[in-house]
């Protein structure tokens, strides 16, 4: 028996996340460390629970190992429940052959009978890499009230970056008239937050029809949502105007870590009406030492400070030996800067060791460019280490610092 | 050998009546972000004991509350788990009359006693901060054939210890002597951490002597007139401890604990036997450009705007621009207000002090403010 409920949330967590390098050799991108004690699914997944859906099946299939973990039972987002609750679904083999999810709409397809089983009025599809808060449950009001087949959340985006996006153009009702994946040309900055309402029906006769469908490449984005909309289906887009960010690539991720710093930060994770919920491990209270300065920062409990921490993002268990100093970076958890070393403009991912006077990432303000440690890397003392990445995408929030 | 537990979450309410008036021992917040029952919930979790029950007295809703389900602790279990135990009158028990002492909570719980169905209990009280391996007292136990196996410190510098009980031994760690009082002033005597082991049967037995023989306390009337009939052991538990039997030493353990970096490591950073606690899911704590922090220990979810040194700061606290907070224990969302002083001042859960205040004890005598004063 499983007891029948109004909306059921599909996680999309099975990305690779390329782009973050490093970061993601041995996790999946929604498992990347964020801010520092969340992981960045800790943002969909208690948007879900603030919003009262509480039956989530998270999808998953790149490096599968940490996030499963890192979900377990849900306890943490209180998604353990008799009935409901969170549910991992990786790709499986079945009686008529078994396959990896070959796109969003088709992992979503291949776990029509997990939907089907709750006999939902909804289907909210979410992706696994977005930084946001935002109620879904306004979302589906909006879909219910517009009659809709699909409601699209979308947010206004400048035009410079308008390509980079799914892009919708909609009449003064917000009726999606056009939509357009990732356009050369971008005709409006509506752009798509791979935020979906879809009616239960229209969702599950749409993903056969796609699956049918030699020729697609099984994609929300690319097929789905244009084949609705050359039906005539009633699409609604539903705008919204809070935080959000897309944390794809090592710059993105770095910017929206020090939106979280300031007097009055861009992103507030101090609002106790709309908690993030993550997974904590039982670690003592952070200590600061007779020299350790702290300024601008965020630091989780664990760390051990006797250095200088400025403009800069600990997680849990950073151990910052005196004399050291990190300006402008994000340190994950368990590292250890030890006496000395210098981190500027950097991402240090978890159990690294930065070596006595090493000196990490560039101190040029103008460039900007962010240097990763891997994963337990240790980098011997006295090293000078610095990468060039991609070149910084202009003009993203936050890095005006 | 499997053994239970049994806490006692009230048995020293009075040597902080600062901190319990409106809550057990057992809750009385200590160090950024544990309760004292956390010490005592955690030793017995990683030490394997899956079925604890909790005895209470009065004031006990923060405790429940604390405790919940035990999901943090690890204790919400299909069999076993953490039960806390209300005072549980009977004709057995105190006649009505609410329970005293040790003794007489047993007596209270005497059903409980008798349902155990482990071989061994552990009984701990609530006012010793420590992480000891319970199944190191367990083995010693079993291995010297004692009858009761009490848990000392064996460590020297131990911390606090007014109001406890101390052992005087022979040299195979038989007790001789059982004396209450400052440990300071008896210095030959082992000092004891307030954790025994013995037999369920045993327990059992002389739970139900005693309410025949209207015995009261367990020290005086078991343990010192059964010195000569039961086998009674000392243990000697190293790692950090200390045994809060004043303010003074609620204030001076949090302290040390600022100061010493390897009592920390001692209580804290043992891989695997971390202290659990109930879990808030408050974010990182916030810096400012303008704060200014040493010598502290501070929980998640704070913000901190002013300057803070030696002190203890809970979950949830902010610091107020300009405020400068010293040698103070501040405890869960307390609000100091912009410009404020507070120099050796315990702030009880949610105090709030205004802007500009000044407020100052001093090290022998910190000043409190209750909980949810608006000072």
């Amino acid at each position: 028996m499983y007891k029948k409920t109004s909306c059921v949330a599909m996680l999309l967590a099975g990305g690779q996340g390329s782009r973050l390098y490093e970061l993601t050799e041995h996790t999946a991108k929604p498992a990347v460390s964020f801010g520092g004690k969340y992981r960045i699914i800790d943002f969909p997944l208690s948007n879900c629970v603030n919003s009262g859906i509480y039956t989530v099946g998270v999808l998953t299939q790149y490096q599968p190992l940490v996030l499963n973990e890192y979900i377990g039972n849900g306890q943490p987002w209180d998604l353990d429940r008799m009935q409901s609750g969170v549910t991992v679904l990786p790709p499986y083999q079945g009686k008529r052959g078994g396959d990896f999810y070959r796109g969003t709409a088709n992992a979503i397809y291949q776990n029509l009978d997990f939907i089907r089983r709750y006999h939902p009025k909804h289907v909210l599809v979410l992706s696994g890499d977005h930084i946001y808060k935002m109620d879904y449950s306004r979302m589906i009001r909006r879909h219910r009230e517009t009659g809709a087949d699909c409601t699209i959340a979308v947010l206004e985006v400048p035009l410079s970056q308008a390509s980079r996006f799914g892009i919708m153009t909609t009449d003064e009702n917000m009726r999606i008239t056009e939509f357009e994946e990732k356009p050369k040309k971008p005709k409006s900055t509506l752009a798509s937050m791979g935020i979906y309402v879809f009616s239960a029906d229209v969702l599950e006769r749409y993903l056969e029809a796609d699956n049918e469908d030699k020729r697609s490449s099984k994609d929300f984005g690319k097929n789905v949502i244009p084949a609705m909309l050359a039906d005539g289906m009633r699409m609604f887009a539903y705008p919204f105007s809070g935080y959000w960010k897309d944390v794809g690539t090592i710059e993105s991720l770095w910017s929206a870590n020090m939106d979280l710093l300031g007097p009055i930060p861009v992103f507030d994770i101090h609002d106790r009406d709309w908690r993030i919920f993550s997974r904590s491990k039982a670690r003592p209270p952070h200590y600061t030492g007779p020299n350790g300065t702290i300024r601008n920062s965020l630091v989780t409990e664990g760390c051990e400070i006797c250095g200088t921490v400025e403009n800069s993002v600990l997680s849990d268990g950073v151990i910052i030996e005196s004399g050291a100093v990190v300006k402008n970076s994000v340190i994950m958890s368990d590292t250890r800067i030890c006496a000395g070393a210098v981190v500027n403009y950097s991402i240090i991912d978890s159990g690294a060791v930065i070596g006595d006077c090493a000196e990490i990432g560039l101190s040029d303000d103008k460039k900007r460019e962010i240097t990763v440690v891997g994963c337990g890397t240790e980098v011997p003392a006295g090293t000078k280490y610095f990468t060039g990445m991609e070149t910084v995408e202009a003009g993203e929030k936050g890095e005006q610092k | 050998m499997n053994a239970a537990g049994i806490i006692f979450s009230n048995i020293h309410d009075r040597n902080i009546a600062e901190l319990t008036r409106t809550r057990t021992v057992a809750s009385v917040p200590f160090l950024c972000r544990y309760r004292l029952v956390d010490f005592a919930l955690s030793n017995m979790v990683n030490s394997d004991i899956w079925n604890i029950g909790v005895i209470t007295h009065s004031n006990y809703h923060s405790l429940m509350e604390h405790i919940g389900s035990g999901k943090d602790f690890d204790l919400a279990r299909r069999s076993g788990g953490v039960k806390v135990l209300p005072p549980y009158i009977t004709a057995f028990g105190s006649k009505g009359k609410l329970y005293n002492t040790r003794l007489e909570a047993l007596i209270g719980v005497y059903p409980y006693i008798s349902s155990i169905k482990e071989e061994l209990v552990v009984l701990s009280d609530c006012d010793t901060v420590c992480n000891i391996d319970m199944r190191e007292l367990i083995s010693e136990h079993l291995a010297t054939g004692a009858d009761i196996t009490v848990a000392v410190s064996g460590n020297g510098r131990h911390i606090g210890g007014s109001n406890a009980t101390l052992f005087r031994t022979d040299s195979g760690g038989a007790v001789t002597d059982i004396l209450e009082g400052n440990a300071a002033d008896v210095p030959d005597a082992d000092l004891g951490l307030n954790i025994m082991v013995l037999s369920s049967g045993l327990l059992s037995y002389l739970v139900s002597d005693a309410a025949a023989h209207g015995y009261t306390s367990f020290i005086k009337d078991i343990m010192i007139r059964g010195l000569h009939r039961y086998n009674i052991r000392v243990c000697r538990m190293s790692g950090y401890s200390a045994s809060i039997g004043s303010l003074s030493d609620y204030y001076t353990a949090n302290m040390e604990l600022i100061r010493d970096k390897g009592a920390r490591d001692e209580l804290f950073l043992l891989s695997d036997r971390p202290v659990y606690t109930k879990r808030r899911n408050s974010p990182p704590t916030s810096y400012t450009k303008e704060s200014n922090v040493c010598r502290s220990l501070i929980a998640d979810g704070c913000v901190i705007r002013g300057t803070v040194e030696n002190s203890v700061l809970f979950r949830g606290v902010t610091v107020g621009e300009g405020a400068v907070i010293r040698n103070s224990i501040i405890m869960q969302d307390c609000i100091i207000g912009d410009n404020s002083s507070l120099d050796y001042v315990i702030c009880d859960k949610n105090a709030v002090i205004r802007d500009g205040r000044r407020l100052s004890g001093c090290e022998g005598t910190p000043f409190c403010i209750t909980k949810g004063h608006l000072v």
